[in-house]
């Protein structure tokens, strides 16, 4: 099976200073897939390659096995959202919807009517004058009424307010869950990815950190905290993400394919945040505890 | 759809457990006490992700571990329903095992053990057991 996107090399420069640096990546079908960073990552030059708004000084990229915007056809499969969800001001909640019939072969123009109307927008406002939750489920009911395969997302909720949040991330996984679509959205905002997401990319200065399913990153990620101990004693199928300790006491997060049956450890799962959270602290820190190699797919 | 479905799921951000966990513990919880019998439909896919805002994926694990440990059915195009309780017998064994739990309590607390220490104690003891029966 194809991915949705699958990036080799990946490189994009503006005149001196490269966003983007060399990055490859694979993001499999059928999930909603979290893109995590830090600000200055290059997420959003990524997302802008993956439709095809940018092109690539060096290295390739694939949406849904092929060159981003490359046809027609292609271009119907995928919706996108921008950074900070863009509508056009002085235009009209029901002219937004005209002009996505018109440019769109495939469009669900009862879907985007049901839209609307559940979310109570008047058809006649002027875009400039919604709030900005309404403004982002408006652009969020623009890229799905087109019935894409694959909808990319740019931090769709980081400025919305908490509610104005879980609204817009309740709609985008009703609308998953009725269609086949699969969904890759950036955010910094963990704890909300930690609701809708079951695929995560972990994403630092152009590196895959950590990639992989959700759920079988929190089951083998662990939190073991014991009496002060070499590194070197440690099983060797252990990957140590962080660790710090002091005098008497080891805290570690490590990352390992089997239970953990270590004598004088305590043993606790840890949560999405503090995963992300440890594999963006091991990028940028200088010398990492354990091996900092890049860290590909399973 | 017969009847309206009894339960609904709530996701506690903080509790570390993965949400599809958490959905799992729900149904076994409400069916541990009762509040779930045969024939009681989940709330459905589409209901639970528009409610909690999660992925359609992680409701669909935890409904799947569920028919695999037997305790609800899937059928096509309607819903998952309830196929067995969990509360057969062993609902009626809880009253003597809190009796033993608070004699053990006091005890703990005779020896000076304060609420902290005894949460400890009975989370390592818990876990230990759990592991011995893994093994």
């Amino acid at each position: 099976m194809t991915g949705v996107l699958e990036t080799t090399g990946l490189s994009k420069r503006y005149r001196r200073r490269w966003a983007l640096r060399d990055c490859t990546l694979s993001i499999p079908a059928g999930h909603v897939t979290g893109l995590v960073g830090p600000n200055g990552a290059g997420k959003t030059t990524l997302l802008n390659l993956a439709v095809g708004l940018l092109a690539p000084t060096e290295g390739t990229v694939e949406v849904l096995g092929g060159a981003p915007a490359s046809s027609e056809a292609r271009l119907a499969k995928v919706g996108f959202v921008a950074q900070d969800t863009p509508t056009y001001a002085g235009l009209s909640v029901a002219d937004h919807l005209r002009l996505g019939a018109h440019m769109n072969p495939g469009w669900d123009g009862a879907l985007a009517e049901r839209r609307i109307t559940g979310l109570g927008l008047d058809p006649a406002q002027k875009a400039g004058k919604l709030s900005g939750g309404q403004r982002a489920q408006l652009a969020l009911t623009l890229a799905i009424a087109k019935r894409p395969e694959v909808l990319i997302l740019d931090e769709p909720i980081a400025s919305l307010d908490p509610l104005a949040r879980r609204e817009f991330l309740q709609i985008l996984m009703e609308f998953t869950a009725e269609h086949d679509v699969s969904v890759v959205m950036s955010s910094h905002l963990v704890s909300d990815l930690e609701r809708v997401c079951d695929y995560l990319i972990v994403l630092v200065a152009s590196r895959v950190q950590v990639a992989g399913d959700v759920d079988t990153l929190l089951a083998s990620h662990y939190q073991l905290t014991g009496p002060r101990r070499d590194l070197a004693t440690l099983p060797a199928d252990w990957k140590v993400i962080s660790a710090s300790h002091t005098d008497k006491q080891i805290t570690l997060l490590v990352r390992s394919e089997s239970p953990i049956a270590e004598p004088g450890l305590t043993v606790d799962h840890i949560g999405l945040e503090d995963l992300v959270l440890a594999y963006m602290s091991q990028a940028t820190r200088p010398v990492a505890v354990g091996s900092p190699e890049l860290e590909a797919q399973r | 759809m017969n009847g309206s479905t009894v339960i609904e799921f709530h996701l506690d951000t903080r509790s570390g457990l993965s949400p599809y966990l958490q959905l799992i513990q729900q149904v076994k919880q409400a069916l541990r006490l009762g509040l779930l019998s045969e024939g009681d439909q989940l709330p459905t896919v589409k209901d639970v992700v528009a409610r909690l805002a999660i992925n359609p994926n992680t409701v669909l694990k935890a409904y799947r571990e569920l028919e695999y440990e037997g305790l609800v059915a899937a059928r096509a195009g309607i819903g998952t329903f309830v196929t067995r309780t969990l509360t057969d017998g062993s609902l009626a064994a809880h009253g003597p095992l809190r009796a033993d739990l608070q004699r053990w309590l006091a005890s703990a607390r005779q020896a000076g053990l304060d609420d902290d220490s005894i949460e400890a104690l009975f989370a390592t003891t818990f876990r230990a057991a759990i592991e011995e029966e893994v093994r």
